[in-house]
């Protein structure tokens, strides 16, 4: 076979395109080219405004805290400090949580572990400015919404572990979390799957009568998939009441977000072509995610429809517990993300206004610290994945239907009969 | 000869037959420069440059489109999955596109891609990094399916599907990447560099598609297993001493139906194993087979082991795994009726 194409006359040399980062290992990061406009610089439209008002807004990134941690522009939502502090509270405790947990994979007390470290504000400030009673179809970098709204430490670590307290029975991954009472939809390991869900859950809110809207996310990576297209087709036709987040941490695994399609247009402007609302937003600026949040979901409570906010952030640590990062990105990467740290940024604001200090933030982080190891002893206590026993084997074949049809009760009197075999004693 | 793991040998394969054609295109989620999150494809867009070896978007659906279109246009593609379980958005273009291409066209069109994907429990992968969804496509006209269980053919086998001209869906068991697994998760895996099957040639050499291995000849039972269900028969034979005859199906379409049959004559007796749930399985396809060709021969029900009618669960998986126990009863029950 001959496989040289065919010369013709003039015409040029096409070419594939393969986007490339900016920086691999060893470059040294410098983020200068990153544009980041002046905190309070983004107008903001009404929250009934049309689609088409707010595409410019894609193009730019709504912040709210300057260099020096002072709220400015029409984006501050002015809260009180209670919130903020509740919200730092919550930073705080995710990522302490995140670091314990990650430490207890290399301890081998679970197989598996996700951080979401430099991220922790786009969960806990939009948990803050939702309703409790809005549902959350997030993927597995939320685990700030459980915090956020309450959600016992102990529980997740115990699904973390997949042990005897684990509310799912040890059949989903670590972080896989699901609990209906706070708005926390089943995390699915498949990408992207959740994104339309949550409009469907919106336009059945709407078709209630009722008023609860619901909020999906879904990362850079993932906006790929045909289901993220499906959910802004969906949102768009029918004015679902519905907040559609991608958090844009610029990495999905080792492919740098050029791979999605960020050399070409931003996440955030994807809304203009469906004619929907869309926001880009400083992901590391607690109030600048707080305000965005309010605002689409003050939109779709008002019936004027879906807005997909983009929140601009950086994944500082690795992907999971099974990636190396260094491996295809340049050391000392998140050192120089131009947009800071979401907890040292919602500190100096809070400190400069004069409601916080150093000594209560060192009194905050150690009693945090104390409720992250006292949960994580009590979840231990009751076992880590290693430990698990064989107690439970029949709960396996339970809730694949409603009821057990008979090859799965055959199954499960054969998996029983292996158990009893392989201990030398009745399983329990 | 090289003492290879599964990993490095299909790294080699690719390496070999880009080398030796240069329509031979590979892609998918992060097998660029990172050489992919098992690291399948590692350092060939470093030899092969970048528009020959790329990252694609996370779009399964977008991954398995594009390669129809490339191999539209005369490319080999070879597309990479990163996990069996997130086949399914690219499902649509392998069943009604890829498959079926060649016969809509009446042979106008062909299909020559291959789509690789690491497949298989037994790594704590949960409920959707663990699943084996080999019958979802044996049953579709057009496809190939072909799954190795070690080095040397995953190796041979990959050159010979990314020769065939028609669209293979090549499953990888990764559990048995760095090494043979017995079922045993309470005993430490064996690497590979202490097994025969890991002295893997050099260069180019082909393991025909459409051809069992007999790995462990016998006279008392034949079991038929695949991937890294080949491994635990192996095993279950030993621990049990049963004079079993062990056939690797390596290529599940086309089926190598002649020498399941003599070895089934042979033997009277038959096991067919596969880790994937039961229902629909690829072994009720064999054990249907099996009846049809040997009845007359057969002196014991066809006896199955496989996986339960339950999602992959997390923290059960070894009472999920079908292993050497349920295998032995298995054996027990053929041997004895
Ligand atoms: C359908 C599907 N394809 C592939 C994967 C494997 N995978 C898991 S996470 C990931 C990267 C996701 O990146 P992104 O969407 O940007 O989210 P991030 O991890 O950065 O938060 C990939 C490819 C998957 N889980 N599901």
């Amino acid at each position: 076979m001959n496989n040289s194409p065919p010369d013709r006359a003039n015409r040029p040399r096409l070419e594939l395109h393969v986007p490339e980062p900016p920086f691999r290992p060893g470059d040294k990061p410098d983020f200068s080219f990153v544009d980041v406009p002046a905190a309070g610089s983004a107008p903001r439209p009404g929250t009934d405004a049309p689609a088409a008002e707010t595409w410019p807004l894609t193009e730019t990134l709504v912040r709210v805290l300057d260099d020096s941690g002072q709220p400015v522009g029409p984006w501050d939502p002015r809260l009180p400090a209670e919130v903020k502090l509740k919200i730092l509270r919550d930073m705080v405790t995710v990522r302490i949580f995140d670091d314990r947990m990650y430490r207890a994979q290399r301890q081998g007390k679970t197989s598996f572990y996700m951080k979401c470290t430099g991220e922790e504000a786009i969960a806990t400030a939009a948990a803050a400015a939702l309703d409790r009673e809005d549902m959350c179809f997030p993927t597995y970098r939320q685990q700030g919404l459980l915090v956020a709204r309450g959600y016992p430490l102990k529980t997740m670590m115990c699904q973390i572990y997949s042990n005897a307290g684990d509310p799912l029975r040890g059949r989903q991954l670590p972080i896989m979390y699901s609990d209906k009472p706070h708005g926390f939809f089943s995390i699915s390991g498949n990408l992207g799957t959740q994104y339309p869900q949550a409009v469907g859950w919106a336009m059945a809110s709407a078709i209630k009568g009722d008023s609860r809207i619901a909020m999906g996310w879904i990362g850079e990576g993932a906006t790929a998939e045909g289901d993220f297209h499906s959910a802004l087709t969906f949102a768009a036709v029918y004015t679902a009441p519905v907040v559609l987040a991608v958090v844009n941490n610029q990495w999905a695994i080792s492919s740098w977000s050029g791979i999605a399609g960020a050399e070409k247009a931003t996440f955030a402007a994807r809304a203009r072509g469906y004619g929907v609302a869309g926001l880009r937003v400083d992901g590391n600026d607690a109030l600048a995610v707080y305000a965005a949040v309010q605002w689409a979901a003050e939109r779709a409570r008002g019936n004027h429809g879906a807005t997909l906010i983009e929140f601009f952030t950086y994944r500082a640590e690795g992907h999971s517990t099974s990636d190396d990062p260094t491996g295809y990105r340049a050391a000392g990467e998140a050192q120089s993300w131009p947009l800071g740290d979401p907890i040292e940024r919602l500190k100096q604001h809070l400190v400069g206004a004069g409601e916080w200090d150093e000594e209560r933030h060192q009194a905050m982080v150690a009693e945090c610290e104390q409720e992250v190891r006292r949960s994580q002893k009590e979840a231990e206590a009751v076992g880590t994945l290693p430990q698990q026993g064989f107690d439970e084997i029949p709960s396996m074949f339970e809730d694949v239907y409603a009821e057990t049809p008979w090859h799965l009760s055959e199954q499960r009197d054969e998996a029983m009969g292996e158990a009893r075999e392989f201990l030398g004693h009745e399983p329990k | 000869m090289t003492t290879r793991n599964m990993i490095q040998a299909i790294n080699d394969a690719h390496r070999v037959m880009m080398e030796r054609d240069p329509d031979v295109v590979v892609f998918g989620e992060d097998v660029g420069y990172f050489g992919g999150v098992f690291r399948a494809t590692e350092g060939l867009q470093k030899q092969f440059g970048k528009q020959r070896c790329f990252d694609a978007p996370i779009s399964e659906g977008g991954i398995i489109a594009t390669a129809v279109g490339m191999a539209a246009y005369g490319l080999k593609p070879v597309a990479e999955i990163q996990f069996a379980d997130y086949i399914y958005p690219g499902y649509d273009q392998i069943v009604s596109e890829a498959a079926r291409i060649r016969y809509r066209t009446a042979h106008e069109w062909t299909m020559p891609m291959v789509i690789r994907s690491p497949y298989g429990g037994g790594i704590f992968g949960g409920q959707t990094h663990s699943q084996s969804p080999e019958a979802l496509f044996t049953h579709v006209a057009g496809l190939k399916v072909v799954i190795p269980s070690t080095p040397y053919d995953a190796k041979g086998l990959l050159i010979a599907a990314i020769e065939d001209p028609d669209p293979v869906v090549f499953f990888e068991p990764k559990r048995i990447y760095n090494g043979p697994f017995d079922g045993h998760h309470d005993k430490p895996v064996t690497p590979w560099a202490k097994h025969p099957a890991s002295e893997v040639p050099d260069g180019h050499y082909t393991v025909p598609l459409g051809k069992a291995n007999i790995v462990r000849a016998g006279e008392a039972v034949t079991i038929l297993a695949y991937g890294t269900m080949v491994h635990v028969a192996l095993a279950a034979a030993e621990a049990n001493q049963v004079d079993a005859e062990v056939i690797d199906l390596r290529t599940l379409v086309p089926l190598d139906l002649e020498t399941i049959v003599e070895s089934v004559k042979k033997t009277g007796r038959c096991l067919v194993m596969q880790e994937a749930t039961r229902t629909s399985g690829f072994a009720a396809e064999l054990a249907t087979l099996v009846q049809e060709r040997c009845f007359y021969h057969l002196e014991a029900p066809v006896a199955r082991v496989t996986g339960w009618d339950t999602p992959y669960p997390h923290a059960y998986e070894w009472i999920y795994f079908p292993g050497p126990l349920r295998t032995k009863n298995a054996l027990k029950k053929v041997l004895e009726s």
